[in-house]
Parts: C-alpha cells; sequence; structure tokens
C-alpha cells in the first residue's frame, strides 16, 4: 500500500506548474512535502484528489489511479483530502460536517463508531456538537476539517496547510495531534506546508519541491539538516 | 494628429457606411410589395430594439428580460404626445425616447445593485407588472389601448407612394439615425467603461469608474433607444394596447439578442432578419407538406426556441463572433 | 370587516400556492445558483399531465402526486440535459452568467410548443375534487372553503416533510452541503452531480403541486398558452426573494406575505395593479432589504 508517484507533469495554461514530479510514499509514513509559495504543492495535492484533469504521468494508491479518478471517488477509495484554508462549512453545525464525512458509508454503525472515536479525539468538537460550524476558534475548525477526513477512516490522508492562519501555540496542537493520529491509526499521511519546519519535524520523509520540481527528499532528519535546506527553508 | 486622423476615418465610414445602407434601401423599397414593406419597417424596429439589449446586456452586463415593457412606454408615451400635445411626428418620437430614458433612469437605480438571476427575475416582473397598468387609467385607453398615426405620406413624394412604404421610410431612417447614436456611443469612451465594468468591476472602480453610476447610465440610454423602438412599433400598427406588449415579446427581443450575438453591434440584423423572416418561412414550410394551420402557427416558436438553444451551445458569444474565432485559428 | 378577513383568507390561500412555487425556486437556486425560468412551463407540462389523468376518471388524489412526479422528471431531465452541460463550460465568468437563463427561457418555448402540439385548443381541466364552496359562519358565506382547506393544509404538509427532508436525513445534508461548498462536499464523497439533480427533481415536484393546485382555485382550466404558469413563476419569485432566496422557511412566509399583499390590493385598489404592485414590491425588498426577511446580512455571494 504506497502512493506512487511518478513523471507528474501539470499545466496550468502555458505555465507549468508541477514539473516531471516524481515520489513514493511508503505505508503508515508521514511525508512533509514543502516549498516556497507558488511551488506547486496544493497543485500536487489537488490533482492526487482528481480536482485537476490537465495532468500527465501516474499517480497511485494502491493500484488505483488517482489522477483521473472522480474527486467523489477518492473516499471510496481510502483517501480523504483536507483542503486549504479550513474545509469545513460553515453553514453547517459540527455535528453535520462530521456526518457528512461519513455520508457515503454503508455501515452506520461503523460510522457511528468512527465519530465517537474522533470526539474522544477532540472534546472540544464533542462540546460544540450542535454549534454552527462559523462560530469555531480556527484551530478548532482545523480540527474539524481533520476530523471529518477521518470520518470516512481513509489510509491515505492528504493535508494542505492545515497551519495557515493559526496561532503559534494552536500549531503546535495540530501538528502533534497529526502526528499522533498518523501512529496511532496507522495512517500514511502527505502533509504539504509552508511551515517547514514544523513539518519536518514530525514528519518520517521530506519533498522538497522548488518551481514544479523536486529540488530534494530524504529523511525528515537528513533535510533538517542540509544546509541548504535549513538556508532556504528553516532560517537558520 | 494620427489619432485624430484615425478617428475621424472611424467616423466618416460609419457615416458612409450608413449612407449606403440607407440608399440600399430606399432602393429596396421601391421594388417590394407592401406587405415587405410591412415587414421591413418590422425589422427596422427589432433592429433598434435588440441594440438597445446589446448596449445593456452585450456591454453593461446587466441581463434584461423586460424590454417589452419598455417599448410599451416608448409606444405609449409617443401616442400620448399625439394625443394630448399635439405634437408633430418627429416629437412625438423624441419624446418616446426621453420619457423612456427617465424611466430607464428609475429602473437603473433599483438595478444597479442587482446582478444575474436577480436582474433576469425583476426584469421579468417589469414584463408582466407593466403593460397591464393601462388598463387601471383611462387616459391610457384601457384595454383597448389608443392610437398613434403618422398620417399619410406627403404629396410631394408622389401618388403611389404607399402608406407601408411610409412606414417602412420613417422606420428605417429613425432606425438608421438611432444606430448610428448607438454606435458612436459604444465606441466612444462610454462603451469602454461599460466594458472595463462588466468584465472585472473591481479593476473599473479602481481606475476611477463610478459602477453604479456607469450602470445607470447604460440603463438610461438603453431605454431611450427601447423608447424609440415602442414609438415606431406603434407607428406600424397604428394602436398602443396592453395586448401589443406580452410577454412573449421580450423574450423574443432577448432571443433576438442573443441570436445576433450580443457582445456585438454588428450582427443585429441577423437577430432582426430571423425573428421577422422564421415566421414567414415556417409558414411557407408548412404549407409545402400541407400540415395543419396549427402547425403553421407552431413552427415558428419552436424553430427560434430551438435556435436559442443550439445558439446558446455552439456559440454563446453570437455567430459573428464564432466565425470571426474561427477565421482567426 | 367582513370582507377583510375574506380577502385576508383569499390572500393566504394564494400566498401557500406562491410559497409552493417559491420553494421549487429556492431548491433549484440551492443547488445550483440559477434560477430557472421555465419552470413555469414545466409546472404547466406537469398539470396537462394531472388533467390527462384525471381525464381518464383517475381519482385526483391519485393524479396530484403523478403529476408531481412527472414533474421531478420533467425537472431532472432539465438539470442533466441542459444544464449540466452548459454550467460546464460557463463557471462564473461575468460574461456567461446569463447563458443559463437564456437556455431556460429557450426550453420554455420548445416546452409550449410541444404542449400546444400535444393538446391543441384542447382545455386541461382540473376541478377541485372537493367542495369548494365557502363555509357558511354566522349566516355569510366566507372565502374559506374545504377545498381552500385542503389547499392549505397540502402546502404545510409538503413544507413540513421538506423540511424534514432537508434538516434530518442524509439526502437533506447533501444537498445543503453540495449547494454551500461543492467541492468540499465531492471531496467527502458526495455525489454532487447526482444529487444536483435530485434537488432539481424535488422542485420540479413542487412546481407541479403549485401548478395543479393553482388550477383547482382559479378557473379549473388549462391551456397550453395559460398566462397564470409565467404570472406563477414571477410571483413565486418574488416570493422567493421577499422571504431570501436560501431558506425553505422564508419561502413560505415570503409567499404568504404576497399573498396577503396582492389579496388587499386586489380587493381596494383593483385587479390592474396587481401586476405591477408585485413588481414594485420586489424592487423595494431588493432595495430596502435584499437578503429578505429570514436572510442573514451580508448572506451568500449570488
Amino acid at each position: 500500500m504506497t502512493l506512487t508517484v511518478s513523471e507528474l507533469t501539470i499545466h496550468h495554461g502555458a505555465i507549468c506548474a508541477i514539473n516531471n514530479v516524481s515520489f513514493s510514499v511508503a505505508k503508515g509514513q508521514l511525508t512533509a512535502v514543502i516549498g516556497a509559495n507558488g511551488a506547486g504543492k496544493t497543485t500536487l495535492l489537488r490533482a492526487l484528489s482528481g480536482l485537476n484533469k490537465s495532468t500527465q504521468g501516474h499517480a497511485t494508491w494502491n493500484e488505483h489511479n488517482l489522477l483521473h479518478s472522480k474527486p467523489e471517488s477518492i473516499v471510496r477509495h481510502g483517501v480523504s483530502h483536507v483542503s486549504e484554508g479550513k474545509a469545513v462549512i460553515p453553514e453547517l453545525t459540527v455535528n453535520e460536517n462530521l456526518e457528512l464525512g461519513a455520508i457515503w458509508r454503508k455501515n452506520k454503525q461503523e460510522a457511528r463508531e468512527t465519530k465517537e472515536q474522533i470526539t474522544s479525539i477532540f472534546p472540544r468538537l464533542g462540546e460544540r456538537l450542535s454549534q454552527r460550524a462559523d462560530s469555531l476558534s480556527g484551530g478548532e475548525r482545523q480540527m474539524l476539517a481533520i476530523g471529518r477526513a477521518l470520518m470516512s477512516k481513509p489510509q491515505l490522508l492528504l493535508l494542505d496547510e492545515p497551519s495557515l492562519g493559526l496561532a503559534p501555540l494552536v500549531i503546535e496542537q495540530i501538528f502533534q495531534t497529526i502526528r499522533d493520529l498518523t501512529t496511532s491509526m496507522g495512517l500514511t499521511v502527505v502533509l504539504v506546508e509552508q511551515n517547514a519546519m514544523g513539518a519536518l519535524k514530525i514528519a518520517d520523509f521530506g519533498v522538497v519541491l522548488n518551481l514544479g520540481k523536486v529540488a530534494v527528499t530524504g529523511t525528515a532528519q537528513s533535510l533538517m539538516a542540509d544546509p541548504q535546506v535549513r538556508a532556504a527553508y528553516l532560517g537558520y | 494628429m494620427v489619432v485624430v486622423h484615425k478617428l475621424q476615418n472611424l467616423r466618416f465610414r460609419t457615416a458612409i457606411g450608413f449612407s449606403f445602407i440607407g440608399l440600399f434601401v430606399f432602393f429596396l423599397s421601391n421594388i417590394v410589395d407592401e406587405w415587405r414593406s410591412f415587414q421591413g419597417a418590422t425589422v427596422a424596429v427589432y433592429v433598434v430594439a435588440i441594440a438597445s439589449i446589446i448596449l445593456l446586456t452585450g456591454y453593461s452586463g446587466q441581463i434584461s428580460l423586460g424590454h417589452g415593457a419598455l417599448l410599451a412606454i416608448g409606444a405609449y408615451a409617443a401616442a400620448l404626445a399625439q394625443i394630448y400635445a399635439h405634437l408633430p411626428i418627429w416629437l412625438c418620437f423624441v419624446t418616446a425616447v426621453l420619457v423612456t430614458a427617465f424611466f430607464g433612469a428609475l429602473l437603473g437605480v433599483a438595478a444597479a445593485r442587482l446582478s444575474g438571476p436577480y436582474l433576469a427575475g425583476t426584469t421579468l416582473a417589469l414584463a408582466v407588472g407593466l403593460p397591464s397598468i393601462a388598463s387601471q387609467f383611462s387616459f391610457l385607453g384601457g384595454e383597448q389601448g389608443i392610437s398613434f398615426s403618422v398620417g399619410w405620406p406627403p404629396l410631394s413624394l408622389g401618388s403611389d407612394f404607399t402608406q407601408y412604404k411610409w412606414f417602412f421610410w420613417i422606420a428605417t431612417i429613425a432606425a438608421l439615425i438611432m444606430m448610428w447614436f448607438v454606435r458612436n456611443i459604444l465606441h466612444s469612451r462610454y462603451g469602454r467603461m461599460w466594458r472595463a465594468v462588466k468584465s472585472n468591476a473591481v479593476a473599473a472602480e479602481l481606475t476611477g469608474i463610478r459602477i453604479g453610476a456607469s450602470k445607470v447610465l447604460a440603463f438610461t440610454i438603453s431605454s431611450g433607444v427601447a423608447g424609440l423602438a415602442g414609438a415606431l412599433l406603434a407607428m406600424i400598427t397604428n394602436n398602443v394596447s396592453p395586448s401589443a406588449f406580452p410577454l412573449a415579446l421580450s423574450f423574443s427581443l432577448a432571443t433576438g439578442a442573443v441570436l445576433s450575438g450580443v457582445n456585438t453591434l454588428g450582427g443585429v440584423m441577423i437577430g432582426s432578419l430571423a425573428l421577422v423572416a422564421i415566421p414567414e418561412i415556417a409558414s411557407s414550410a408548412s404549407n409545402l407538406w400541407s400540415g395543419s394551420e396549427n402547425t403553421a402557427m407552431l413552427l415558428p416558436e419552436l424553430i427560434v426556441s430551438a435556435l436559442l438553444i443550439l445558439t446558446v451551445f455552439l456559440a454563446p458569444k453570437g455567430p459573428i463572433e464564432k466565425l470571426r474565432a474561427r477565421h482567426h485559428r | 370587516m367582513f370582507q377583510f378577513i375574506n380577502t385576508l383568507l383569499i390572500g393566504i390561500t394564494a400566498g401557500s400556492i406562491y410559497s409552493l412555487m417559491a420553494i421549487a425556486i429556492v431548491l433549484v437556486w440551492r443547488s445550483t445558483r440559477v434560477v430557472n425560468f421555465a419552470q413555469g412551463g414545466l409546472a404547466l407540462a406537469s398539470s396537462f399531465v394531472g388533467a390527462s389523468i384525471l381525464a381518464r376518471e383517475i381519482s385526483f388524489w391519485i393524479a396530484l402526486p403523478l403529476a408531481m412526479i412527472a414533474g421531478a422528471l420533467f425537472s431532472a431531465l432539465t438539470e442533466y440535459f441542459l444544464l449540466r452541460p452548459l454550467l460546464k463550460r460557463s463557471g462564473d465568468k461575468g460574461e456567461e452568467i446569463f447563458l443559463p437563463i437564456i437556455a431556460t427561457l429557450g426550453l420554455l418555448g420548445i416546452i409550449k410548443t410541444i404542449l400546444n402540439f400535444t393538446y391543441g385548443d384542447r382545455i386541461g381541466s382540473i376541478p377541485p375534487p372537493i367542495s369548494d364552496r365557502g363555509f357558511v359562519v354566522g349566516g355569510q358565506v366566507i372565502a374559506l372553503s374545504p377545498m381552500r382547506v385542503l389547499i392549505l393544509g397540502i402546502v404545510l404538509v409538503l413544507m413540513v416533510l421538506l423540511t424534514y427532508l432537508f434538516q434530518k436525513t442524509n439526502l437533506g445534508l447533501s444537498l445543503r452541503a453540495s449547494s454551500y461548498a461543492p467541492e468540499i462536499s465531492r471531496l467527502a464523497g458526495v455525489r454532487v452531480d447526482l444529487i444536483r439533480t435530485a434537488g432539481w427533481a424535488i422542485s420540479g415536484a413542487a412546481g407541479a403541486a403549485a401548478g395543479i393546485l393553482q388550477t383547482t382555485n382559479g378557473s379549473g382550466a388549462i391551456s397550453p398558452e395559460s398566462f397564470e404558469f409565467s404570472l406563477l413563476l414571477v410571483f413565486g419569485f418574488v416570493a422567493a426573494v421577499i422571504g431570501g432566496i436560501e431558506s425553505l422557511i422564508g419561502a413560505v412566509l415570503g409567499g404568504l406575505t404576497l399573498g396577503i399583499i396582492l389579496a388587499f390590493i386586489l380587493m381596494y385598489l383593483g385587479g390592474s395593479l396587481v401586476f405591477f404592485s408585485a413588481f414594485l414590491i420586489l424592487i423595494v425588498i431588493l432595495i430596502v432589504r435584499p437578503q429578505g426577511i429570514i436572510g442573514v446580512k451580508g448572506g451568500r455571494r449570488a
């Protein structure tokens, strides 16, 4: 069960947003994808969810071709994508947002159990079940977004900049939670982040994207030690 | 200096172009019969009406499903000017333009904040709501309406100059003048301003354009133009009543605008001719097939609706733009 | 006093029918952010189906649901064949926002032609299934008849059913989620395209009910040229806007409000001002309180 991306190329009109990117993610590992703004990170994730049709190359998860799937089918293959910018629906309640994540699941009993699991991981969500999602703080919304993604019991979790717009303390919490979830649930995670330091600290592997190309890959440790990476992304 | 020359060139070319059209029409009018003269005058009415929609929707980006109501205002204004103020015909036309423009300004103020379906629905409500008022007030002639007559052609034109030919002439001349005016406005800074607002309102605002004012201006001018169309329609039918301005009229005009290509003035003849020619073709066709009377009446609407949907799918910017795009490949 | 109550009753009955149409409009709006201007035509077609069924001596109580099913079908087909391809092409660019509107106009023309062709001069008849003679209260006949009560009842039941559907079922959750945030819903596994079609189908059913009930409340007869159905669309739209085009409850409130106001205008100012008043009310609401009675200020982007 691996995520394999090979020779992925994506064009936005005349611009080449992703250029011949290849990497793979082993099961149960957390891979951080870092890079500057505009490096193509979000484009990459969107392609992996079938949201981007003008793709060349391959990306497979469990031998399932992700690039040409319909976005609504990826959950049925065990992939959950938390999009950039707090992917919750503000007009719905916390409970409804969570239910939405499991709406496709046939086994309602199991879905209920998953929800209990999630409210015990995120007790603040459990307290606010009947509140509208737009009454939550930034950090709580991010937890809700992740919680909803988990409601479909994914094996592969794609996270797009979960730290965006959050206070530093909250960011630490979120990152720690992501790490704990990866380990406890045996998830395979692709974590796209601008917060390179935070992401690498919790990751097993890292991929550095620069202008649509893979600049470096390696274990998180080695990347954090790499002087060029440190200079460019880690600030020291 | 070069710019000035170019401008003069465009105006000059436009004037020449219009003169040619005028001559052509004059020539036509001498060789066609009464029925064709009537149709020709109707085409002129549609040309003006569709031009007003192109200005409002194609340039200023505001959709209107209620232009029939604006035509009604123009028609009633012209007729009332004649009946109560005894104004000469050309002044009646001017009155129609001004009165409708005034209402258009009011409407524009209300509509300036609306967009898309809200605007469409509002203009639809206007189309349904306005003509029926005439029944309420007696000076508007109630259900039967009031009459509007441009009188007989002057004797100086010869004794065999028929009534409908006279209508055709007046309508064409009025249409040509109005079209010349519209074309100039669309190519002026106002036209550019409307286009700018339509394509990117925020950017336009940043360059100092006041969006609200620009929209109201578009509504005002479009209404004035539509008012003339209404007055011309009154002339042709000699009568102004609520039943002359049903919802179907507004839909026909919107259809004609789409068929013409709502973004540019150039195709305005296409839609106008289509609206007049299709019923004609349809009845000839059903005669050939010896279909029932019923089919003959139904076919035009079917063809027009089908054309509308086809146009929306195949040539959303209008057939002329589509041909141009093909050309450029 | 008596006339006041009568007018009120007439207004409430008519208003509840507008509410149904408003619900249909709101449903389509919330699923696809389009107003289906052919909705009147679709309701007319469904009503003709109902009339044909009635003509075969089948009970009204079967004809109405069947007509609603027909309405759902027609509406779903419209969404699938007309709207979906169009919306795929146009996106949100300012230029092409009115293309769906124009397309629905074209559809309207085609529907009318087909109806004309099929039914020609024949007038469809939808008589009220129960008495529409007013109750006698204190020696006077009031404007409330068993039929009127039935209409109110049907609208109420439909509204309750729809609210339950939207708030308590998975389908309803999918419908709401898809209209608020289609992409997030997709990623959560909702088949948004299918859900949209379902939204249109429900809307078609509501519209069909509105058309049939309006006919029984009015002349009892329909013809392909029925102006009442264009009116129904316009009034339904105004009602939806009054209520705030985002909410079902708003649609009902808007419908009732409009119905009552128009009834009073009809009674005290005369019939020919009614249509124009609807227009004026629309303009006033859009200027003074564009989000409608229920809507939240600054609400959703249009």
